[in-house]
């Protein structure tokens, strides 16, 4: 490990103001950044430490505001989240271990970085730990890379369960920018990697996110998230799925679905949504709508397997929501 | 040989001696021993797997406040030539595997040694690996003895005669992967040196090994280098003989005139602490048409390093579980750019046993015969080489086990069962591990206030060893356990055998049991039954009496069940119960037997459904090297596990009539998952693991 700075700045303001250092990072639970710190993968000169500022608590009213810095393990288990987005609340659960639960936070949990092997590994070409090098995944160990939106220059996958269950609720993010406080979409903070795999999302340089909100969205009361993982705990996605359906009279009326661990972001099945609509609230019908969503699918040598796990689990657990 | 009759200790459940020290953080290991002025270590990994070095920079790490030294093969002191090149460390340019160790940083803090180790700049001439190990290979060949002294080659009858005539056939080909035994604790040493003498506390499973290892090395008698293991934080065979962690901790305290500790990073123990090779086995079975083997063919290949010769012994299992008229086995090595193999728990038992007894499965499906039913038919009083068994309880094994698991409400038909979303399957196998007794030394005291203190240096990995042997002493004393003291772990007590093959408590548990009657009878005779003031002691050696023993075949007998349930939309894998039924002589103590086997059969369950080490052949990398992408089963995958032994009595064995069960447990659990996975979906599973991504695209859609 390299030495850093540390700074505990008393506000966001200050702690934006602070990024502005050069090789700054912001820290909270740190479950993911010091680990990248101790492989190498980032060397932060200066640690700005944002676990003193107000961005604590779950407020609700029309929607619910979470702070940035609420622990996973208390969204997890906060009786609104459960009553009315059990989505979230779920693929909470289905994530990390207690321990890391209880440190990591919300904020950090959408940030963190992806955990392909040749990202973590400062010996193998990656462009999105140091652009222009390569990508060592594309033809090496890649069983769990993305198989959709993916780019010539990177194949990685977002491991965030909690940012595929904030999709289907369409959260945003809320942040101080360098030009004061500003929100985002969950579906514009994320993108594809392009030929920039370095950038994960779209907020502007320095921005510190203090909170997500989640609108009114009755439809998520019913809400589930399905993850699929080699082992039954502790371990990240092969596949994962988050839902919600609305039937009336054996239609769909609405509903929302995306997918984790198929993408460089959490993967809105928009094209599968839109063909869900108004159609039978049948297996057959959900089958079809989830391979309009996977004929955008590319897989690699080894990863074709998600193609039919995607849809399987999909079908599934549209099934399960089915009155 | 005697047998202990009178057992008052032996046979008793009882918890381990360093259980409060352990969980309350009071053990210390490797590296926890406080040494003043000990400073730290930390290795620069070679970046390829084969080249050659030309230059190693070492300014700017040597520029670095704290940093005392980069030790490299141009100015590491010499070490004599030894049968182990992995140990010769930083004594050459060549490199033969990625993550070799180039050079050594020694620094006042770890954290000063790891910025040195990362500041300094290696040049190599670097030419592509061949580091992937296929059936194809040109430089396959056939190595005359494989791992533990055992042929490779061992024919009998007329195998293709049997074959040809067989009314049931199997050919099928496994596959197990690189596997990792990734021990709680990390390979690590502390050494030091003291006027000529080299002590070192050592994360080991053999430190009377260690020490001769280490006297050779260093042109040492071996009577000026003492090893000191007291706790291990697990092995499972990686640690079952000097490491490259070892030689580097002393070679870097000469060097530096101090103290050095060196853990290795998890991330390292990958390529220096050994791992199990990839395997490819070819199992032929044949049968006459009510299920009477005719003949078994098991061809294995497996990989080992440029650097040494490992041959994993898979096909061995193939001359002991069954006993056909006509059988063929063989096994094959190619050395290529990897790190060497090693042991790891049943080396070849464990990945030979996924084989046989899968092709076992696939036999009885084949005939349309019940698989225990199939495995009592074929029940042998004799190994394939004719020797007797010295006791053979497989079949009250399965017998047990059926009974105990309700084998007999099995539906046969595959894929028959369900529970909502998944499939329900259960499956079976045989296990078997030799029953082996190394010979060893202990020493026995007796003090005036008729306390005795039992010394023999073997290595408490975690097993229970010092537990039991301490049992063994009293029975052999006739007195209360608690009149004795045992001490374990420091070579300087004498010659023992390793914490491996599944041997120490026979082994050792023979040498105590020596030595106490030893000491009772000199007691008696010279000193008329009453301790003298200054106390007698006596020192035992096994060899003579392990030597005089009658020829048998001496093994442990198992039976592996298990049910498993199969999400056949996802390709999960579930294990829902399983029971393991063991026949290993006579228990020592049923506490730490249970644990020893319930944590085999998990880390078989381990194996078949998650555990594989990728490596990457364009870098001959080791890519899943840490425990986020080394998957090792957790609680949530292991919901009910059981253990039932059969009582055996066996006067051939040792003075406890014991045998091993620290690699029994392992040995066919992967098979009975797999064998149960088939019964779940009808799909067979000749790879491992298990994982969604090769069972959901063989699920029928």
């Amino acid at each position: 490990m390299r030495p850093f700075e540390y700074e505990r700045p008393g506000d966001g303001p200050g702690a934006v103001a602070t990024m502005a250092r050069p090789g700054a990072m912001f820290l909270a639970g740190g479950t993911n950044l010091v680990d990248l710190m101790k492989l190498g993968v980032t060397s932060p000169e200066l640690l700005v430490d944002i676990t003193g500022l107000p961005y604590h608590g779950i407020e609700t009213g029309e929607g619910v505001r979470i702070g940035a810095l609420v622990s996973n393990t208390e969204l997890a288990r906060d009786e609104t989240i459960r009553r009315r987005y059990p989505v979230v609340s779920e693929a909470i659960l289905a994530g990390a271990s207690g321990q890391l639960r209880n440190r990591a936070t919300v904020a950090g949990n959408l940030l963190q970085r992806t955990r392909c092997r040749y990202f973590q590994d400062v010996t193998k070409a990656c462009n999105k730990r140091s652009p222009g090098t390569g990508c060592d995944a594309r033809d090496g160990e890649h069983h769990d890379l993305a198989i959709l939106g993916a780019s010539p220059q990177c194949v990685a996958t977002n491991p965030s369960d909690l940012a595929v269950a904030l999709s289907i609720v369409d959260a945003s993010v809320h942040y101080l920018g360098p030009h004061g406080p500003a929100a985002i979409s969950v579906h514009d903070l994320y993108r594809r990697p392009g030929d920039r795999p370095d950038l994960d999302t779209n907020l502007p340089p320095g921005s510190l996110i203090t909170g997500v909100v989640l609108p009114e969205c009755p439809i998520a009361a019913g809400s589930r998230y399905r993850k699929v993982r080699d082992r039954a705990s502790f371990a990240f996605a092969a596949g994962s799925v988050a839902a919600a359906l609305d039937v009336r009279d054996g239609i769909v009326h609405d509903v929302r679905l995306a997918w984790g661990a198929v993408a460089h972001l959490p993967w809105r099945a928009w094209a599968a949504e839109r063909a869900l609509r108004h159609g039978p609230a049948t297996p057959e019908h959900y089958a079809r709508a989830a391979e309009e969503e996977l004929a955008f699918a590319k897989p690699l040598r080894d990863n074709a397997y998600k193609i039919p796990l995607l849809r399987n689990l999909t079908v599934e657990l549209l099934r399960e929501l089915t009155p | 040989m005697t047998l202990l009759e009178t057992t008052v200790h032996i046979g008793r459940a009882e918890p381990r001696l360093e259980a409060r020290d352990k969980v309350t953080g009071h053990a210390r290991y490797a590296v926890d021993h406080p040494i003043p002025g000990a400073c730290h270590a930390w290795p620069v990994p070679a970046g390829f797997a084969r080249g050659r070095i030309t230059a190693v920079e070492t300014e700017a790490a040597l520029a670095l406040d704290g940093v005392l030294a980069v030790i490299w093969h141009a100015n590491a002191p010499r070490l004599e030539p030894g049968d182990d090149p992995n140990l010769l460390v930083l004594q050459s340019p060549e490199v033969s595997y990625y993550g070799q160790i180039i050079a050594l940083v020694v620094a006042t803090t770890p954290e000063r040694a790891r910025e040195g180790a990362e500041a300094v700049t290696v040049r190599a001439d670097v030419s592509p690996p061949d580091s992937a190990l296929r059936a194809d290979h040109p430089g396959l060949y056939e190595p005359e003895i494989v791992n533990a002294g055992y042929r490779g080659r061992l024919d009998r009858g007329d195998f293709e005669a049997g074959y040809a005539a067989s009314a049931v056939r199997v050919d099928a080909t496994y596959r197990t992967p690189t596997e990792h035994h990734v021990a709680m604790e990390p390979h690590a040493t502390t050494a030091f040196w003291e006027r000529g003498r080299l002590d070192v506390f050592d994360a080991t499973q053999a430190s009377s090994t260690v020490r001769e290892t280490l006297a050779a090395l260093f042109g040492l008698a071996p009577q000026l280098v003492r090893v000191h293991n007291e706790h291990v934080g697990g092995g499972f065979g990686s640690k079952g003989m000097a490491r490259p962690n070892t030689v580097l901790a002393a070679l870097a305290a000469r060097c530096v005139g101090r103290p050095v500790k060196l853990a290795l990073p998890r991330s390292m123990v990958f390529a220096l602490g050994g791992y199990r090779t990839p395997t490819i086995q070819r199992v032929r079975l044949g049968a006459d048409s009510t299920g009477r083997l005719l003949a078994i063919g098991h061809d294995s290949i497996s990989q080992t390093s440029r650097l040494t010769e490992f041959a994993e012994q898979c096909a061995v299992v193939s001359r002991v579980h069954y006993a056909p008229p006509n059988l063929t086995t063989s096994h094959r090595v190619v050395a290529l750019d990897v790190p060497p193999p090693t042991w790891m728990r049943a080396p070849g038992e464990c990945p030979g046993s996924f084989a046989l007894e899968s092709a076992i499965d696939e036999l009885a499906v084949a005939g349309g015969w019940d698989p225990v039913r199939l495995r009592i038919g074929n029940d042998t009083d004799r190994d394939a080489e004719g020797r007797p068994f010295s006791s053979r309880h497989l079949v009250e094994c399965l017998r047990e086990g059926a009974s105990r698991f309700g084998w007999a409400d099995r539906d046969p038909r595959p894929a028959a069962v369900r529970d909502g979303r998944w499939l329900l399957g259960t499956g079976v196998a045989a296990a078997s591990f030799p029953a082996i007794t190394w010979p060893s030394t202990a020493t026995a005291r007796a003090t005036a206030d008729e306390h005795f203190e039992v010394a023999v240096n073997a290595a408490d990995i975690g097993t229970g060893a010092r537990t039991v042997l301490r049992q063994i002493a009293a029975d052999a004393l006739g007195c209360d356990e608690m009149c004795v003291e045992i001490r374990v772990g420091d070579s300087a007590i004498g010659y023992a055998t390793v914490a491996g093959g599944s041997m120490g408590t026979s082994s050792w548990g023979w040498a105590v049991t020596k030595a106490c009657r030893m000491l009772r009878e000199r007691i008696d005779r010279e000193h008329g039954g009453e301790v003298p003031p200054e106390g007698v002691a006596v020192t035992a050696d096994t060899t003579a009496d392990i030597a005089a023993r009658e020829e048998y075949a001496r093994h442990a007998f198992g039976a592996q069940f298990c049910a498993v349930r199969v999400d056949p939309e996802t390709g999960e894998v579930r294990l829902d119960r399983m029971l393991g039924v063991f026949a290993g002589g006579r228990i020592v103590n049923p506490t730490t037997a249970r644990s020893q086997l319930i944590g085999g059969m998990t880390m078989g369950v381990s194996m078949a459904l998650l555990e594989q080490t990728v490596l990457d052949a364009r870098s001959g990398a080791f890519v899943t090297a840490d425990l986020a992408a080394y998957h090792v089963a957790v609680n949530a995958d292991i919901p009910r596990i059981d253990v039932t032994f059969v009582p055996e009595t066996d006067p051939h064995l040792n003075p406890m009539g014991s045998k091993g069960l620290g690699e029994l447990g392992i040995v066919g659990a992967a098979a009975a998952v797999a064998n149960a996975v088939h019964h779940a979906t009808g799909v067979r599973c000749r790879s491992l693991p298990i994982t969604p991504a090769l069972l959901l695209p063989a699920v029928p859609g």
